[in-house]
């Protein structure tokens, strides 16, 4: 899976858990909460959605990976790469 | 001690057959039942009653999603109370406005569906989501009604089996006279149809109806009833003192004029008739009213072989000799709305101060003797010499009781 591949993965995600949020121009390098409307339970539904459509797990202390875009793709790329 | 006078002054409802008081009583006078067949979770197809309101009027996507049912009906008819009553909503202190919301049940369709979720995951709990507190505490509806609104008064439910939608208004009407809020927002809702277990376990009881066409299904006092039909639906009103209601030039649906709460104490599920008739006689004392005062009597009754005729016992007690008291029922139109059913039959009847009908029981074909009281509305409405007191009958499981009687709103 490519960088890109998993960010659209997140924004799958995104889409689904925040269906009223406009996703077409997210800019990836800055944190979702600054551009969306999400909050903590919202990211909780992120966590929740990689585990059970992506068997990923999102260790508490690693939330922070998933501040925006970019830095999903660094963190999670691998990880869905370690999968197959 | 003189105890304030307490009104309506708005309605908002979601029913299986309408979605507004106008096209709700319409549809009453009209015939018009709102059954449908659905597919139940482990059961197949079930008769039930289903609300067609776009929660997406008053609510985003998210919140729908992250809600309940019950919550989206609750705010649906809470909003459109609010509307209908003219209140300058937006400039009120929020702190003076209390929502009181009758619930038969609430938790069980989110808790439900999360088993069947994790299910999906050989039960591991961590597939458990995170919504499920918020969902299922008991003040679900109430509380994501206040969060809707940007209500910061006390919002809460009253559970209280099926009697829970007038228990909602009496409780209302108490918190006004005790002075603790301005404003109520009050009746009852329920999302029931989404719980298997609500089904399986009247189907158990030997209580679910059945029929191959589902508007005939519900049908109280009719020989051939086999049971309930259950509905999902809501009735919220706004309820303001009289003084309150007159300096704003509100209009004014109904006078609360009584009320009685009791209990049976006899049984789990079987409806006692002399706790019914007390319950009935103790509202009309409240309301310093005779029994041929009253000129509807909505009944409770829901179409299960016992209930119906222990609750036209005590109606036969109770109405002897009242020629203009006329007797209806809503549940043969849209089935058994369990914690709305209170609040939503009231309205059903509501606009008859104004029309002077009386809406009829439908499914009727063969009278059932032993439910065969005086002036019971069969089929189709008629038209009363008039209409000034309603008394609103709401019973429940483990024997609660409710009476409310609203009074044609007269200085």
């Amino acid at each position: 899976m490519s960088k890109d591949e998993c960010k659209q993965v997140v924004l799958d995600i995104i889409a689904e858990i925040a269906p009223d949020e406009e996703l077409s121009d997210v800019k990836p390098d800055v944190a979702l909460r600054e551009q969306l409307d999400l909050d903590s339970m919202d990211f909780l539904d992120i966590v929740m959605e990689l585990r059970k459509k992506h068997d990923i797990e999102v260790p508490e202390s690693e939330y922070g990976q998933l501040v925006s875009l970019d830095r999903c793709a660094e963190y999670l790329t691998p990880k869905f790469n370690a999968l197959v | 001690m003189e105890l304030s006078r307490i009104v309506i002054t708005g309605v908002g409802l979601t029913s299986p057959n309408g979605n507004s008081l106008s096209e709700f009583r319409q549809n009453l006078l009209d015939g018009v039942a709102g059954i449908s067949r659905i597919e139940m979770r482990y059961m197949g197809e079930v008769l039930a009653g289903v609300c067609d309101f776009d929660p997406l009027r008053y609510q985003k996507k998210k919140e729908v999603r992250v809600g309940t049912r019950a919550g989206s009906i609750s705010i649906y008819c809470a909003q459109e109370a609010v509307k209908d009553s003219g209140l300058d909503f937006e400039n009120m202190s929020k702190d003076r406005v209390g929502i009181y919301v009758g619930i038969t049940e609430h938790g069980n369709v989110e808790t439900e569906n999360e088993i069947y979720n994790i299910s999906k995951f050989d039960y591991d709990t961590k597939y458990w989501t995170h919504h499920h507190n918020p969902r299922t505490v008991a003040n679900n509806p109430a509380g994501e009604t206040s969060l809707n609104l940007k209500i910061t008064g006390p919002s809460y439910t009253i559970g209280a089996a099926c009697a829970a939608g007038n228990m909602g208004l009496v409780h209302a009407l108490q918190m006004l006279r005790l002075g603790e809020v301005d404003v109520a927002i009050a009746g009852g809702v329920s999302e029931s149809i989404r719980s298997f277990g609500i089904f399986a376990g009247f189907k158990s009881q030997g209580a679910l109806a059945e029929h191959e066409d589902p508007n005939k299904a519900s049908r109280p006092f009719d020989l051939d009833r086999n049971g309930i039909v259950v509905s999902e639906g809501g009735a919220l009103y706004t309820l303001e003192r009289l003084e309150d209601a007159q300096a704003r030039g509100a209009k004014i649906y109904g006078e609360i004029a009584g009320y009685h709460v009791n209990s049976d104490a006899t049984d789990y599920v079987l409806p006692n008739p002399e706790r019914q008739a007390q319950c009935m006689r103790a509202a009309l004392k409240k309301a310093k009213m005779a029994a041929s005062d009253i000129h509807i009597v909505n009944t409770h009754a829901t179409a299960t072989p016992m209930g119906d005729v222990q609750e036209c016992r005590a109606i036969r007690e109770v109405f002897a000799d009242c020629p203009d008291t006329y007797v209806n029922n809503t549940k043969g139109f849209i089935g058994h709305s369990m914690g709305a059913a209170g609040a939503l039959e009231l309205a059903g009847n509501l606009p008859s101060f104004d029309d002077g009908m009386v809406h009829p029981s439908i499914n009727v074909d063969k009278l059932d003797p032993e439910c065969a009281i005086p002036n019971l509305v069969l089929n189709n409405p008629i038209k009363a010499k008039r209409v000034d007191a309603i008394l609103n009958n709401s019973f429940g499981m483990l024997g609660i009781n409710s009476a409310l009687i609203i009074r044609r709103f007269s200085d």
